[in-house]
Order: structure tokens, then C-alpha cells, then sequence
């Protein structure tokens, strides 16, 4: 076994110095008959065979870069810069732990306090914390905060509300008798949920763009729901939005939480992701997550240290603001590097490419007939309706090496109003003749 | 004074006289390092872009007027700046990371490679089923090692981490008293005082009140005082085996047989698993559900912090209620079922994270199962208990072992050793970072009086631990000798000295902000 160092010299003599004969008698604790149990499990295998046998299950999956490519719906393909893979290697992040010892951890807790900063003004806050899960985790973990700050116990979601996100935040919320509202769906981005907004609601969850690409007001919501003493949350699950669109701080907005995956990290199926997750300075104490401190060593050194744990699990147990114990250090420092390479006006460059790869694709698809963009506005993504089922539509596309977007039954699986809708997104990776042979492909499907 | 390129200061002058001055603050290749913003250029950018082609804008009212206020680093600039943060982190690559209850053993870079493979890092969660097959099958292959390891039949793939993977299954606990009409008399979690903080922090956000259950003699679960509070308003007991004193709860069938007579469900905290993986099967000793941290026994990075993930096992009794995504065979393929209106998931308590889970932590776990096998597996858990043995028997000449008799995969100490030295706990530790070794976890589990929990792992070798328990019996002799005075001035030799986490928290700085006198700084 090549990660096993001991040979069997060296254990029986140290089973020696123990003072035991056999390893089994230092299991002597677990029950007799439940040592050793017979396992229908394979033999351990050479790198050699093992790589043989990944590249196998890898190859029977298509990966995104294979050809044109439009899902979106809160995972986006962007590109990302070789430096961010080659730092988020190197030993020294890559095998670190949780930066408990200050003193010998500077480098994750410097990057850590650079991401806070980052993030604090992406999203036009004063604060973020060292990172959650996901955007959806995070989302429903501000739900919880909500309801620490303002001892409320009704959440409303917009109908533009990703419907995962919406689902985490039932699951979390309701599992403490707390009521979550969901304002009906609507693609063209009509309907608000201002009027449900009363003075026992903890917080409204509004995503911008929202699941179908629509861009939000925020301002105006923000400014009702402070009326009735309730909290703001956006949600933001392209980051790269960011780059181009009013902040939601500048909108009003109480809690920030966005989806960081695109910057910096790949698709991977879904995860690790990271969740971005921050908020006005009075709302700090009641922040879930890690947060890192500036300070000063014994030598007056300016130095970092995670700070404010009285509010973690580890102090706290049952009073803590959630059951966190982790982050997503390694995503954010992935995050971090992309972005310090990107700076403001790369972000914003970027942002601008996205949304104009996203336009050429909305005109190429709205000149297809019976094919309806939906969208007044948008930023990379967008909504169409399609003369037939969305579903069909990508499966078969698929099989033409093309990748659509995500249709609506995929995220609505009951909701027949939805089995016509196709999401499509593009970033600065589309190029032209990706557009091109999207719309052709979908043109020869439509008329079939 | 230490300026940057902006005319911000980077770091006060060094008052101390413990180490010589240089004129950059610079110690050979410990290098200072300001912060992005003192370094980068707000205007700058280190990625090169094709021009935009003026496209007419469909933002509506909303497009921003400036570019965020963030500073761009020229590619080289980048590369240095995170290169010399690097080398200011201890990691498992640089040396012993004996960190109890944590688990830091060697991160084989085959997993990594796997999990960079395009087939897996550059799909996307919503494409066709029919075009990830290949992915599915993964998150299907690690559940089967999973279950067949812990002898539970279902498992819930998608928890982002450990303490989620106590919330899923805490979540299908409360899910089955609500399917038995029981939710609202079943209240009560026990939790011992030895658990992970998590635990309680756990059952309080499942709606539940926390009731500690005090450790015995031994370091394990009071038997007795656990009766005691066994009624009918019992939800669940959630234990850590083998437990935070690194102890295997002898008793865990009776504590299982215990809860189920009445009434209530087993959680077992699986952090610990790597202990005895291929070695004893929780569902063999009445477990109902379990979280197993990959990040842990399965070898993924830790990544300063994350990302972890969580699956967590469960019994026929809670199966039902498993979180979506899961996965089926239907027609003749993998299927995620990813909805409740879905008849396979008509019992589960709903859905816990947007898409499926961590898979590129799937990837590298199923990466190290694969090489280790089955017999690998019950080896590297014979040897994590092995080294820890090993670890208390020569340590236990000059340190006192908490409790008596072996241990499992780690070893505890408590500070009776150092009594009347005045060196405590966290001074011993310290002086351990100049020794070259990352401290062990100190004061936990918090039943022991200055606890020193130490776990080496299976992948350290007989000559990196003999060198380690030889630096700490130095140090117990000279902190007996009556040498407080380097104990309390620890670290001298890391890139910081002991950092004053007082000042931190009483007026939390937690973002840069641009220098008022140097408006070029931020615009």
C-alpha cells in the first residue's frame, strides 16, 4: 500500500514498545462479534489501474468544453485563468487546516481577509464572511439570520427565487416552525411580491437576475419591506453579474448572498462551490460562517485571526448562529486569485462580454420562428419559449453534440406552464459560431 | 517604516528586541507580504480580454456607472503575492499535522488529478441525465463503498460537509417522528458533553432543546446518568464513536438498544470513522444514521477550511426520508431524482443544497477507495491506531494520558504534567510550532482539564512520530525544569508571534479599507 508507510517490522515493534501482542487487542473496546466483519469490496490497486478505471466513468460524461455549451441557471462555464489552478495546488493551501494556529496559518487568513474585502465590495456591503457552502446554503442560512435579527418567523421567496434555493430555504426554515411563502412564477418577470410583505415577515429572498434572467428592482422592495420592519435579501447566483449591474448594497439590500462558482471554479457537477454571504456592519454578531480579523501580533505585527467565534458552534453549541464548522477556503482562495487577477475593470470587461455573447444569442434565437424571448432585460441569461416541449427539444439537441440550456421541467417538474420554457445562458466563452450552430440546430428541431 | 506603493504603511516597526532587525522587516525567504489593494492597481487588470464589440445593452436601468473599486494584479504580481502567502502556512505536505479529532493524513495528488479530468470538472449539474452518466455513477459508487463499510443500507449523498451531513440526518430523524405524529412530544436530543460542538448547534436548528449527557470515569458515555434521562419526550441521542476522547464507547449497544426501547433514534457523529473502517460496521452496532466526513477518512484536502463533504448513512428506518437528489436505476440507467413530485421521493424531508452534492469530493474519495481497497482501508485504520498507541506509550513517561488503557486513532493528555510549572496548555503548543510541528487540538474535548488530543494518522511514518514524541518529551522535561519564561514568549520563529485575538474581537476590523490620506488609493 504506496500511502501506508509502516512495514511490518517497524509495527511489531512498536506493538512492542505498546506492550501488546496482535492489533486486535487494541480493539478490544468494540464488540467481539462485530470485529472484522467479512466486506464485499475490491483489493486496493496501482495508480496505474485506478486512473485506468476514472478515466473510464469520466469519459462516459460530456464535458461542457466539448462543444456549444448554454446552461446556466446557477452554474455557469467561464473561463479560468491557469494561475488560479496552479495557487489553489500548492501544498501549502491545498493541505492546510482550518487556520487555527494564527501563527503559522498567516497565508490562508491574509487570503481569507482579502476575500472578505472583495466580496464586501462586490456586493456593495460592509461586510462578508470567510465564505458558506454554496449560494443555496448560504441563502437559507440568511433566512435563519432574518429571523435571529428581527424574532420573526415568516420568509417569502420571489417567484424568480432559483426553485433549489427556494427548496433549501423550506427545508431549513420550516424544520423550525418557521413559515416560508413563495410568490407565484413568472417568467416575463411581472408580478412582485411587494404586497405580500406584512409586519410579520422576517425577510424577503429576491434573486436579481433572477432564475430566468430577468434583472430586478431591488430598490423598491428593499424600501417596503424596510416599511414593515423586515430585512432585504438578495441573491445573486452569477457572480460575474457584478461586474456590471448596481450593487444590490447600493439597492438596499440587508444580506447578500451570491453563488461565487464563477469565479475562479470550475463546474464539477455541481460542487464544491462557494458561498458568498454578506451584510450591513450592525448585522455582524448575528452572521453565520467564519469571519477573519485584522489585529497585531506580540511584536506589533500587523497580523489575521479568525475572530468573533462566540458566535460558532464550538462556544455557543446549542446558541450558536448555525451548525457550521467549515468553509469553503480553498473555493474562495480560488475566488480571490481569479478575482485579483480580474481587478474592478477586468471584472467589468468580463461582465460586459457575458452580456453581449448573451444578446447575439437572444437575437439569434428570436429570429427562429415560433421561438419567443421572454426577457425585457438580462444580463447573461435569458428565457425562451419554445412550440414544443423544452425537454425534447435539449435532449435531442444533446445527441447533436449541443448543449441548449436548461428547460423549464427540469426545475418546475410538475408545473405544466413551464414545459415549453427554455433557460439559456452564454458567457464569454460562447463564440459566434457556437450561436450559430444553436440556432441552426434548433431551427432544423423546430421545423422536424 | 514599511511603505507600499501607495504610501500605506505595511507594517509597524517591530518593538520587540528577540530578533534582529532587518531594513525590509524581511527574515531571508519569510517574506512580508501587503494585501492585494496595497499592491494592485484599481485601474489594472492581469487578464487580457478580446475588445467588446459595442452590442447595445438590454440591462435595463440597472448597469452600474464605475467598475467595482477592486485592484487588478498583473499576472507575475499575482503569482508572487500568493506564493509568499503560501509559504506563511503550515500544511500536511510541510510536516506532522497532529491536529486530534481532525484527521490531517497525506492527500494522494492522484486524486486530484481525477478530479481535473474534463469529464468530471467541467460538467454542468443540469445537463441531460443521459450526458453524465458517467458522474452519476460516481456519486453511486462512493454510496455503495459507503454502505457496505458502515453496514447501513441508504445513504444520502448530497451534504456539503460534516456538520451538514449531522443536519440530514438529524433532518430525517425529525422527518420520521413527524410521519409517526410524534413531533411535537419528541423534543429532546441527548447530547454528551464529549460531542463535537456541532452536535448540539445541530439539534437546536432541527427545532429540538439539548439536554448534556456527562462522560464517566473512563472518558464515555455515563451509562447510568444516560438512563436517568431517557423518557418519552426523547428524539434521538447523538454520540461520536469512536468518541472525542479518542475512546470506543464500550457500550454502544446497550446505549442503541437503550434509545430504540424508547422510543427515540441513534446519531452517531462518524468524524471519528477512520478508526475503525473495515474494521466494525456501525449498522452492526444499532446506529440509525451516521455522517462520514470524506474530507476526513476518504483523504480529500482540507483546503484551509474546506471544501468538506458529508454523506450520511442511514437505516431502513430513516431511508425513506433521504434528501433529493438521489439516485435510481430506471429504464436501464443512473437517474438523479431530483424532484418530490417524483414517486421514489414521496417521504423525503426535501432538498438541502441547490445541485447534487460535492462531487469533485466524490471524485477523490472514490479515487483513494479504489487504491486502498478493502484490505487497504482496515490496514490504514489498524495503523492510525497503532501510531496513536504508540504516541501515548512513549509520551506517558513525561505527559499524563487522560484516561487509562488503549486508545483509538488518537491519543489524550490533559496538563496534570504541567502543574506548578506555569506553562499551560496553550504555551506547550506554542512551543511546538518552533519546534516545526503544527500543535494538537488543545482544550477539547472540553470534559478533560487542559486537553492535548492528539491524532497522527495511518500515513505517518515510525521515524516522523518517534521525532515528534521526542520534541514534546524535551519540552515536558524543560517546562518541568522550570524554563516558563520560553514557553510564554512561543513562537518566536513563525512568521507571526501570538496574536492578540482579544483586540480583534472587541472592534472587528474584517475589510480593508482605503487610507483616508491617500485618496489615489481606491478613487
Amino acid at each position: 500500500m504506496r500511502y501506508l508507510p509502516l512495514n511490518d517490522d517497524e509495527r511489531a515493534q512498536m506493538r512492542g514498545v505498546i506492550g501488546v501482542d496482535a492489533i486486535d487487542d487494541l480493539f478490544t473496546d468494540v464488540p467481539v462479534d462485530a470485529l472484522n466483519p467479512s466486506l464485499d469490496l475490491p483489493d486496493h490497486k496501482g495508480e496505474m489501474e485506478v486512473e485506468r478505471i476514472m478515466a473510464g466513468l469520466a469519459a462516459r460524461n460530456r464535458a461542457a468544453g466539448a462543444g456549444p455549451f448554454f446552461a446556466g441557471c446557477g452554474a455557469y462555464k467561464h473561463h479560468v485563468p491557469a494561475t488560479v489552478d496552479h495557487i489553489i495546488q500548492r501544498s501549502e493551501f491545498l493541505t492546510a487546516y482550518t487556520p487555527y494556529q494564527p501563527e503559522i496559518a498567516q497565508g490562508t487568513l491574509q487570503y481569507l481577509f482579502e476575500f472578505q474585502s472583495q466580496v464586501a465590495t462586490l456586493t456593495g456591503m460592509d461586510i462578508a464572511n470567510a465564505s458558506m457552502y454554496d449560494g443555496s446554503t448560504a441563502a437559507a442560512e440568511a433566512a435563519l439570520m432574518a429571523r435571529r435579527v428581527t424574532k420573526r418567523n415568516k420568509v417569502i421567496c420571489s417567484g424568480g427565487l432559483h426553485p433549489h434555493y427556494a427548496q433549501v430555504i423550506h427545508t431549513n426554515s420550516e424544520l423550525i416552525g418557521d413559515t416560508v411563502l413563495e410568490a407565484p412564477t413568472h417568467p416575463e418577470g411581472q408580478g412582485s411580491i411587494a404586497d405580500m410583505i406584512d409586519d410579520d415577515t422576517s425577510c424577503i429572498i429576491v434573486q436579481s437576475p433572477d432564475v430566468f434572467g430577468n434583472i430586478r428592482d431591488l430598490s423598491a422592495l428593499a424600501e417596503k419591506a424596510h416599511a414593515h420592519g423586515a430585512l432585504l435579501v438578495a441573491v445573486v447566483t452569477e457572480a460575474v453579474s457584478l461586474g456590471l449591474l448596481k450593487s444590490p448594497g447600493a439597492q438596499g439590500a440587508d444580506i447578500v448572498v451570491a453563488e461565487g462558482q464563477s469565479i475562479g471554479n470550475a463546474l464539477n457537477f455541481g460542487g464544491p462551490y462557494v458561498g458568498l454571504f454578506a451584510a450591513r456592519e450592525k448585522l455582524v454578531r448575528h452572521m453565520p460562517g467564519r469571519l477573519c480579523g485584522e489585529t497585531v501580533d506580540a511584536d506589533g505585527q500587523r497580523g489575521y485571526v479568525l475572530t468573533l467565534s462566540t458566535r460558532e458552534q464550538h462556544i455557543r453549541r446549542d446558541k450558536a448562529t448555525s451548525n457550521i464548522c467549515t468553509n469553503s477556503g480553498l473555493c474562495a482562495l480560488a475566488f480571490t486569485v481569479h478575482m485579483s487577477l480580474l481587478g474592478g475593470t477586468g471584472l467589468r470587461q468580463l461582465a460586459i462580454l457575458n452580456h453581449e455573447a448573451a444578446c447575439k444569442t437572444a437575437d439569434a434565437l428570436a429570429e427562429i420562428d415560433g421561438v419567443e424571448v421572454l426577457n425585457t432585460s438580462f444580463f447573461n441569461e435569458f428565457t425562451v419559449r419554445l412550440p414544443k416541449n423544452a425537454a425534447t427539444v435539449v435532449e435531442n439537441l444533446a445527441h447533436k453534440g449541443i448543449i441548449a440550456g436548461v428547460p423549464g421541467s427540469r426545475l418546475w417538474p410538475d408545473n405544466a406552464d413551464t414545459e415549453n420554457l427554455l433557460i439559456v445562458a452564454a458567457t464569454e466563452v460562447t463564440t459566434d459560431a457556437d450561436i450559430a450552430a444553436f440556432a441552426v440546430a434548433l431551427k432544423g428541431e423546430l421545423s422536424s | 517604516m514599511t511603505m507600499n506603493n501607495q504610501g500605506r504603511p505595511t507594517r509597524p516597526e517591530q518593538t520587540a528586541d528577540v530578533l534582529p532587525q532587518t531594513h525590509t522587516g524581511n527574515r531571508a525567504l519569510q517574506i512580508e507580504e501587503p494585501l492585494i489593494f496595497e499592491v494592485g492597481d484599481f485601474r489594472g487588470t492581469g487578464v487580457d480580454f478580446p475588445e467588446a464589440e459595442g452590442v447595445p445593452s438590454r440591462l435595463g436601468d440597472f448597469a452600474a456607472d464605475d467598475a467595482p473599486a477592486l485592484p487588478g494584479l498583473a499576472e507575475p504580481e499575482a503569482m508572487r503575492h500568493f506564493v509568499r502567502l503560501s509559504q506563511k502556512n503550515y500544511a500536511i505536505d510541510t510536516g506532522l499535522f497532529p491536529l486530534g479529532s481532525c484527521t490531517m493524513k497525506h492527500n494522494p495528488r492522484l486524486n486530484e488529478k481525477m478530479a481535473r479530468l474534463p469529464g468530471f470538472a467541467d460538467v454542468h449539474p443540469l445537463q441531460p441525465q443521459s450526458t453524465v452518466q458517467g458522474a452519476i455513477d460516481v456519486i453511486e459508487r462512493v454510496g455503495d463503498w459507503l454502505k457496505e463499510l458502515t453496514g447501513m443500507p441508504a445513504v444520502a449523498m448530497s451534504p456539503k460537509a460534516g456538520a451538514h451531513g449531522e443536519l440530514c440526518g438529524m433532518m430525517a430523524i425529525k422527518a420520521a417522528l413527524i410521519a409517526r405524529g410524534e413531533a411535537d412530544t419528541r423534543t429532546r436530543v441527548l447530547a454528551p458533553d464529549s460531542a463535537h460542538g456541532t452536535n448540539p448547534a445541530t439539534a437546536a436548528q432541527c427545532g429540538f432543546t439539548v439536554d448534556g449527557i456527562p462522560a464517566d470515569k473512563t472518558g464515555r458515555v455515563d451509562l447510568e446518568a444516560f438512563k436517568a434521562k431517557l423518557g418519552p419526550d426523547v428524539a434521538a441521542i447523538m454520540v461520536t464513536n469512536p468518541n472525542t476522547c479518542g475512546l470506543f464507547e464500550r457500550d454502544i449497544r446497550q446505549l442503541a438498544d437503550l434509545v430504540h426501547e424508547a422510543g427515540g433514534y441513534f446519531y452517531c457523529d462518524g468524524a471519528n470513522f477512520n478508526a475503525i473502517m473495515a474494521k466494525a460496521r456501525p449498522g452492526d452496532l444499532g446506529v440509525d444514521a451516521m455522517h462520514i466526513n470524506l474530507h476526513k477518512t476518504f483523504s480529500t484536502p482540507h483546503g484551509g477550511g474546506g471544501p468538506g463533504s458529508g454523506p450520511t448513512v442511514l437505516s431502513d428506518a430513516l431511508a425513506p426520508y433521504a434528501p433529493i437528489p438521489f439516485v435510481i436505476h430506471r429504464e436501464g440507467r443512473f437517474t438523479l431524482v431530483e424532484d418530490k413530485s417524483d414517486p421514489a421521493a414521496k417521504d423525503s424531508f426535501g432538498r438541502m443544497v441547490a445541485f447534487h452534492g460535492q462531487m469533485g469530493m466524490f471524485v477523490r474519495a472514490l479515487t483513494y477507495m479504489l487504491s486502498h481497497g478493502g484490505d487497504g482501508l482496515r490496514q490504514a485504520a489498524e495503523d492510525a491506531v497503532l501510531n496513536a498507541n504508540y504516541i501515548q506509550a512513549r509520551l506517558k513517561t513525561e505527559m499524563t494520558p487522560a484516561f487509562d488503557g488503549t486508545c483509538m486513532h488518537e491519543a489524550l493528555f490533559d496538563d496534570r504534567f504541567l502543574k506548578d510549572t506555569g506553562v499551560g496548555t496553550l504555551d506547550f503548543a506554542k512551543a511546538m510550532i518552533d519546534e516545526g510541528f503544527h500543535p494538537m487540538t488543545m482544550y477539547f474535548p472540553l470534559v478533560v482539564s487542559g486537553a492535548m488530543l492528539i491524532e497522527p494518522t495511518e500515513t505517518e511514518s515510525k521515524q516522523s512520530i518517534d521525532q515528534f514524541c521526542d520534541a514534546l518529551l524535551g519540552l515536558a522535561r524543560e517546562a518541568k525544569a522550570g524554563n516558563a519564561e520560553k514557553f510564554k514568549a512561543a513562537p518566536v520563529y513563525a512568521p507571526r508571534r501570538r496574536l492578540d485575538e482579544t483586540a480583534a474581537a472587541r472592534k472587528p476590523v474584517l475589510k480593508w479599507t482605503a487610507p483616508v490620506d491617500a485618496s489615489m488609493a481606491a478613487e
